[in-house]
């Protein structure tokens, strides 16, 4: 008897019982369900919803595979056993075993607590509700692990997870009905209950923490570098990294948002598969370049001295802006979640301008939190059925306006 | 309860639950939000609204035949004062270490709609004692809302409980530190008391469905 027909033979036994839901959710995220319809008409198409969220999975894969060698090669770079990339995207000094076994040590771990538990939950959910387990956390279980830093403590992350999936998706009645993006739930969760974990220059490389510790009790150790390049403009600093090596992500930052060269590999499987919003991607670029200029021309004008806090990160060029922190996986990857994002192809412009332009607005005025993507996106999920609704009602307005010239 | 008529302890029991004025009538949330980061200060706060609720329904209960109408809210503001500026010279009289902490929530239990609330809607129409048990009822109500939120906010934001360190110490790492716990810093803003009084909502409502409203 095959694994289809047994779990069919599971299903069939608790048909009806409390933990239906859950085994049901197993049956068909492996197989098509043997049972067909009845009656009525049937639009029969081949992307439902599960196959949507794979999509996206497929495009987060490089970053995630990225990601690992990263944490590796940033761990061993720090502790001087390997030298920088010397060669392009392809360096052999990137790109090796150790760096991502040492990654995957690091990265795998945050990828199974961010499933296991969020699934858990989404069980619970199901089987209490009686109703059949939702997809939605297929993709939000990948976002997560990319978007932390890679040091975070697991139990941190489970709490988090719980918190995002339960007060940010299933009190407003599970997937498709959340107001808030759930990974970014989860990420804000983290930044504001243990920032100490979330910010700073030790959390960004594997193991700087230790090694500061060790420094300060005198141990020998050989360096504790690893602050991300928007930290060190917002201290103004020089950033101290070549311009290509920041597109193809050899930085310190979160997991997997680093690559901007994998996030545009990312983004064109979204938008050829037509998952993704272009529009959202675009608007948002073009927010952000916008507020980009804008800081520019006031450093051009002389408007502010070389002294204030606020130069580092006003005088960077609107162009780098794009490539340094979280922006770029934002938009592509967070902004354009179709739940929480706006639905009018007019909506989507506002909605994703605004992100752009609040996202480089934060990052520069706000040191306190030096990638401000994350709550531009969540402030935005707020206002996107506003947005929505005064499209629409501007729509609505129009035509009546054009009867009303027709019938005249 | 022998000392009181079902009807009467009806007044002390329902603001308990099923009329809560935090989670029920959804009153009062500003302060709760404010003050309830440490579970002292929500305490304090608590007696302070039983001790200006209870006597202020029954000073108003005993004005209610000679208040002329048009001007009754002044009227009651002016019992609220009244009443909220004797709580605030206590405190700093017996507690000024912690009046220094409350000074503004306290003066701000003036604006506390839970007051006016049960002003306008019982002890304008109802006797003394039975304003007075409605009083302490409904202002017993805020108070477990607060002293619950106070509880875990402190707890699990500072691991502490009216300061000491139940947890063990986040500094020298002792107790739960020591095995790499850390105190949860959202917890000790505001937003979460939001959240910390959604679930007891949630909860509360899960429980009792008649309480679910229609949509």
């Amino acid at each position: 008897m095959g694994l289809k027909q047994s779990l069919h033979t599971l299903k069939e036994k608790y048909k009806g019982q409390k933990m239906a839901p859950a085994f049901n959710a197993l049956h068909t995220f492996l197989y098509t369900p043997n049972e067909i319809t009845h009656d009525g008409t049937h639009i029969k198409a081949v992307d439902d919803l599960k196959r949507t969220m794979n999509t996206v999975i497929m495009a987060l894969v490089p970053c995630l595979i990225f990601g690992m060698f990263n944490a590796g090669y940033q761990h061993y770079l720090a502790t001087g056993e390997i030298t920088a990339v010397s060669n392009g995207f392809f360096s052999t000094e990137f790109w090796q075993w150790s760096n991502l076994v040492f990654g995957a040590w690091k990265v795998l771990p945050l990828v199974v607590v961010s499933y296991g538990v969020g699934l858990a939950v989404e069980f619970l959910f199901a089987v209490i509700k009686g109703h059949e387990v939702e997809e939605g956390y297929l993709v939000t279980g990948m976002l997560v692990p990319l978007i932390v830093p890679v040091d975070i403590p697991l139990w941190m992350l489970s709490i988090a997870v719980i918190f995002g999936v339960v007060i940010g998706k299933e009190v407003f009645g599970g997937t498709g009905m959340n107001i808030l993006n759930p990974a970014l739930t989860i990420r804000a969760f983290l930044f504001f209950a243990y920032p100490t974990w979330m910010s700073g220059d030790k959390v960004w490389v594997a193991g700087a923490q230790e090694r500061a510790n060790q420094l300060a009790a005198g141990m020998d150790v050989d360096s504790i570098s690893g602050e991300t390049i928007l930290g060190s403009l917002a201290q103004n600093k020089s950033m101290g990294y070549e311009l290509w090596d920041m597109f193809y992500g050899f930085i310190p930052g979160s997991v997997g948002e680093t690559s901007t060269l994998l996030i545009l590999i990312g983004a064109a499987v979204l938008i050829f598969s037509k998952i993704a919003s272009w529009r959202i991607m675009l608007s948002g670029l073009i927010g952000a370049v916008v507020m980009g200029l804008i800081f520019n021309g006031v450093v051009d004008a002389g408007w502010i001295s070389s002294n204030s806090g606020f130069y580092g990160l006003m005088s960077t060029p609107y162009w780098l802006h794009l490539m340094i922190g979280g922006l770029a996986f934002g938009i592509v990857f967070m902004a354009t979640d179709p739940v929480t994002g706006a639905q009018t192809n007019k909506g989507k412009w506002i909605y994703g301008f605004f992100i752009g332009f609040i996202s480089i607005m934060i990052r520069v005025f706000n040191p306190a939190y030096p990638e401000g993507v994350f709550l531009a996106i969540l402030l935005m999920n707020v206002f996107a059925p506003t947005i929505d609704h005064y499209v629409v009602q501007g729509n609505i307005k129009r035509r009546l306006n054009r009867l009303k010239v027709k019938n005249a | 309860m022998g000392l009181l008529s079902k009807k009467d302890s009806k007044l002390i029991l329902d603001p308990l639950s099923d009329d809560n004025p935090i989670t029920i009538q959804v009153l009062g949330i500003c302060s709760a939000l404010a003050i309830t980061a440490q579970l002292k200060p929500s305490i304090v706060m608590a007696v302070s609204v039983i001790f200006v609720l209870g006597i202020g329904n029954v000073v108003i209960s005993l004005m209610r035949n000679i208040i002329p109408s048009k001007i009754r809210i002044i009227v009651q503001l002016i019992v609220v004062a009244t009443l909220v500026i004797i709580v605030d010279l206590i405190l700093k009289a017996f507690a000024y270490e912690l009046s220094k902490e409350l000074s503004v929530f306290i003066g701000l239990i003036i604006t506390n709609c839970i007051i006016m609330g049960r002003f306008e809607a019982f002890a304008l129409g109802n006797g003394p004692w039975r304003s007075f048990l409605d009083g302490v009822g409904n202002a017993l109500g805020y108070g477990v809302i607060l002293v619950i939120v106070g509880f875990f906010r402190e707890l699990l934001g500072s691991g502490t409980l009216f300061g000491f360190k139940i947890l063990g110490d986040s500094v020298e790492k002792t107790g739960l530190y020591a095995i790499g716990y850390e105190n949860n810093g959202f917890m000790v803003l505001p937003p979460m008391a939001l959240i910390v009084v959604g679930i007891i909502i949630w909860i509360q409502r899960s429980r009792n469905k008649a309480l679910i409203e229609e949509l």
